[in-house]
């Protein structure tokens, strides 16, 4: 079902992208860097261009791909830890969170200021339990010849 | 995201990102991908912060927000390690709040904006994003509560007539929802909160109908659902390291689903949508079947004089917390120069990985810890298999029975060695609530009694014989 969801989001993207570029206000943005630059904090409202979105599909199937390649070689005993380390891995939405807490949305503090600081504060804790917790569990794995006799 | 230092950052970051996941391939070089996963998100946070166009008067309340963070994620970090599935959901939820509160934000931050709307391409990510998000927040929400059993949250599942048809039109409506959106987000707008309401609402019904034999399979799932709506939120934001660290974390938690799945002989779809683990008891148990049960006592003496013990963990060890009495059985064989090894069936637990966790606490080597592909080989060399607080991972009516509910699961074929020894409280189903022929079959001897205590007294009159 997932492989499924993954392709037909893939696709929908695809499709809604290339809508865009028919749209004359999307093609007709110049991206110089300064531009993208001035408009770094909401730079999906400035209007990327088509090659931007295709260069992160890119990013993402080739993602996926080594994604599924490492993952199926994690030793099968790792399973749990390896659970606790990617729940600290997916927690880069703090990244996201980060952006939109310090970024400026009309005048001082906003209430979308706010939703992005509650963010921060759940992808915070993820990233520190996360990688506290699977530390704590990768300690307990021991070798035979450790053991004393 | 020009800035080329904050990218040459992210760049890095990705690397470290899959060094991370890469050395978790072996026990021994695990520890360093911790190590490689923590430099990595420091140099995404730290990219992040000096990202331009950023307001420096905020940056207070981002430091607040990432103490409050520390200070609820390192207690969550010293739970019992049978506690660790609740703990794990209970991290997807934060995760799929933190995604679909960043969506909401960016949703709201554009129309804020002089109504300029966002493109088909982000406003279809952003739709993504909220659904994933927050149908991962409260579905994790469901499931931590079903783990720790809560007693307003039923550990059974859950089931009606016509579940199906209700669930799948609520996310075809929220899908319609995304759809107008797409098509004209200015105009649909307040429709959006319609879709976030219909994704919290779809996270409990979809797990409300699902039970603990299944949890591993649904934590996996969660676990990519939780990647995956950052990888849309990556989208989102034309950000690349969100969509790598996304799809990492996505490719994983569809890995682990994919074992889960085949160690039980079911698809996706069954699991969500099955409702496994109804009541098909009290077929088989009006029968009169036989029953020889042992004492501890004899458990011990049988197992002084094998060469080769098999002990098939299963759930019912980690609820007894009997990991470390385990361990002294093990011990005391082992210095008798008995071979001890461990047969971990995958979705022994309840999430992918749990036993090997639970008997790594108790200090017990890894390599004695053996997965059921290569315990099963060995399995009719093997004198003793203890079975401890397993159940449908080792019931041989999934190899031989085709009426049987689990017909087609692989199992640890525990009824291949010489003699069994099955511990167990009572005679009750296991939580599947099927009846498992293994407990009468004529080499099977039952050893009733909590798990903890029974394997505790075992070791004792190991530990008591070699004194004599």
């Amino acid at each position: 079902m997932s492989v499924l969801f993954v392709a037909g989001s893939a696709l929908g993207a695809v499709l809604a992208a290339g809508a865009d570029a028919v749209s004359p206000d999307a093609s007709a943005t110049a991206v110089s860097g300064a531009a993208v630059r001035a408009a770094l904090h909401d730079a999906a409202a400035s209007g990327v261009s088509l090659n931007e979105y295709v260069a992160m599909l890119f990013v993402f199937m080739l993602a996926t791909f080594v994604g599924l390649d490492v993952i199926r070689r994690v030793s099968r005993l790792l399973h749990t830890p390896l659970m606790s380390l990617t729940n600290a891995i997916s927690a880069v939405a703090v990244v996201g969170s980060i952006l939109i807490a310090g970024g400026k949305h009309g005048e001082g503090w906003t209430w979308i200021n706010t939703l992005g600081t509650v963010a921060i504060a759940a992808s915070i804790t993820n990233i520190v339990s996360g990688f506290l917790i699977t530390d704590r569990m990768l300690k307990m794995f021991k070798k035979r010849e450790e053991k004393k006799p | 995201m020009s800035d080329p230092v904050v990218q040459l950052a992210y760049l890095v970051s990705t690397g470290l990102f899959i060094f991370a996941l890469k050395w978790m391939n072996h026990p021994e070089t695990a520890r360093r991908a911790v190590l490689s996963g923590v430099a990595a998100m420091a140099l995404a946070i730290i990219g992040t912060c000096l990202s331009p166009g950023l307001i420096s008067s905020h940056f207070k309340y981002i430091a607040l927000a990432a103490i409050i963070g520390t200070v609820i994620g390192v207690p969550l970090s010293w739970v019992p390690l049978t506690a660790v599935p609740q703990r794990t959901a209970l991290s997807h939820a934060f995760g799929g709040l933190a995604a679909g509160l960043v969506g909401v934000a960016e949703f709201y931050k554009q129309h804020a904006e002089g109504g300029h709307a966002l493109g088909r391409f982000e406003t279809s990510a952003l739709c993504a994003e909220v659904l994933l998000g927050f149908l991962t927040f409260t579905g994790s929400l469901m499931a931590a509560g079903k783990l720790q059993e809560l007693k307003f949250i039923p550990s059974r599942p859950v089931t009606y007539k016509g579940q199906n048809v209700v669930n799948l039109s609520l996310l075809g409506i929220a899908v319609f929802c995304c759809v107008l959106l797409v098509i004209d987000g200015a105009r649909f707008q307040h429709l959006f909160p319609v879709v976030v309401i219909l994704a919290l609402l779809f996270g409990v019904l979809l797990i409300i109908p699902i039970g603990g034999a299944d949890m591993p399979t649904v934590i996996s799932l969660l676990n990519s659902y939780a990647g995956l709506s950052a990888v849309a939120m990556g989208f989102v934001m034309g950000n690349k390291l969100l969509i790598t660290a996304g799809a990492l974390d996505g490719s994983s938690g569809l890995i682990l689903s994919i074992i889960m799945c085949k160690a039980m002989n079911r698809s996706f779809a069954n699991v969500l949508f099955g409702a496994f683990g109804k009541v098909q008891r009290a077929e088989a148990a009006a029968e009169n079947k036989i029953i020889r049960s042992a004492t501890p006592r004899d458990a011990a003496e049988l197992m002084e004089n094998a060469s080769l013990v098999v002990i098939v963990p299963g759930y019912g060890m980690a609820v007894a917390q009997a990991q470390h009495r385990v361990r002294e059985v093990y011990d005391q064989l082992t210095k008798r120069g008995i071979r001890v090894k461990f047969g971990i069936h995958p979705v022994a637990g309840r999430m992918p990985g749990h036993m090997n966790v639970l008997l790594a606490e108790a200090d017990i080597p890894y390599e004695d810890l053996v997965e059921m592909d290569e315990i099963n080989p060995e399995m009719p060399q093997c004198d003793i298999c203890l079975v401890i607080g397993a159940n449908d991972v080792v019931n041989p009516a999934a190899r031989d029975n085709p009426k049987s509910p689990i017909y087609g699961m692989p199992i640890i074929e525990a009824d291949k060695a010489k003699v069994i020894l099955a511990v167990k409280r009572s005679m009750n189903p296991g939580f599947a609530g099927i009846e498992n022929d293994l407990y009468y079959n004529e080499k099977t001897l039952m050893v009733f009694g909590d798990a903890k205590a029974v394997a505790g007294e075992i070791a004792k009159h190991l530990a008591g014989d070699s004194s004599e």
